[in-house]
């Protein structure tokens, strides 16, 4: 049982996340698009970057590609799918998650630490931090401000498939805490299932104790819960 | 067969925020230009060739359903013209 991160033409975080995971003794391997799922994937993870030079619209292209047919199989089928940054981008231009990731409202490539706050803790990407907690996450996109129509988004929260939100140190969802301009401080969402999850910060980056925290830890465990 | 070029606009849908075109705005306020609002559309020209222009707007369409745009934050709009 491995976990199969997909790379992309233009992914970059592909080996971030491979080492993250063998830090976390989760066995992963990359898996070029063009092989297909490996048969025994146990979790999938579409990682950061910028597939296809982001052309068209951030992780347009890569959403239409064949393997993308499989993900969607295999989550509908239970396995944990994580997008992270390009690889949220990809999760909704695919339709495994609700919304878009767009144009940061500063129209600039924004590359800092931020806060999260976890929305809820019953789902395998949190279940290591309670509700209400506060992780220090990195980000790094240009495309990564969370739209989608009000109504849509105001039943998405009553279904309570929003999973972080951009915070301040304190936990309070202000404006100047939302590095982005996303709707209603989103950061993450959850798909149909709680197994699906896409975030625009960068968990993979704050794993490995050496290189600036440990706080996105927790996310990655969802990935052997399967 | 006849040959037509599609025109495919894509826009944000009303509503939604467009950074680069609020500063492209404000650009063109500095340089002196009086402007009420401004607005960047992605215009796609399709070389192809079809029945007929409706047989070549409704594949078009499908490109734009597809791929060219994304209904979660685009309105488009599809030209056709025999191409000469």
């Amino acid at each position: 049982m491995t976990v199969s991160i997909i790379r992309f033409g233009g992914s970059n975080c592909d080996r971030d996340a491979g080492r993250a995971l063998a830090h976390l003794d989760i066995d992963a391997e990359i898996v070029w698009h063009e092989d297909g799922l490996p048969a025994d994937t146990s979790g999938i993870v579409l990682p950061g970057g910028f597939s296809y030079g982001d052309y068209l619209r951030a992780g347009a292209m890569a959403a239409r590609s064949p393997i993308m047919d499989e993900i969607r199989e295999a989550a509908a089928d239970g396995v944990p799918v994580l997008g992270v940054c390009n690889g949220a981008q990809v999760g909704c231009e695919s339709g495994l998650t609700e919304g878009a990731f767009t144009t940061n409202e500063s129209a600039r490539f924004q590359c800092e630490h931020v806060y999260l706050r976890v929305e809820r803790d019953d789902t395998p990407w949190t279940a290591a931090y309670d509700e209400g907690d506060v992780l220090e996450i990195p980000i790094a996109h240009g495309e990564g401000r969370y739209e989608v129509d009000d109504d849509r988004l105001e039943e998405l929260e009553s279904e309570d498939r929003v999973l972080f939100r951009y915070c301040d140190e304190d936990g309070e969802l202000t404006e100047d805490a939302n590095p982005n301009g996303s709707k209603h401080n989103v950061a993450g969402v959850l798909g149909e299932r709680d197994s699906v999850a896409v975030l625009m910060p960068h968990p993979e980056r704050v794993t490995l104790p050496d290189v600036g925290g440990t706080d996105g830890q927790g996310v990655l465990r969802g990935l052997e819960s399967a | 067969m006849t040959a037509y070029t599609a025109t495919v606009t894509v826009r944000l849908k009303h509503g939604v925020l467009d950074p680069e075109a609020e500063t492209t705005k404000r650009s063109l306020e500095r340089l002196g230009f009086d402007l009420e609002a401004l607005r960047s559309t992605d215009r796609y020209e399709i070389d192809l060739e079809a029945e007929s222009a409706g047989d070549a707007a409704d594949e078009v369409e499908e490109m734009a359903e597809r791929l060219l745009a994304n209904p979660t934050i685009h309105d488009y709009d599809i030209d056709v013209a025999e191409r000469e």
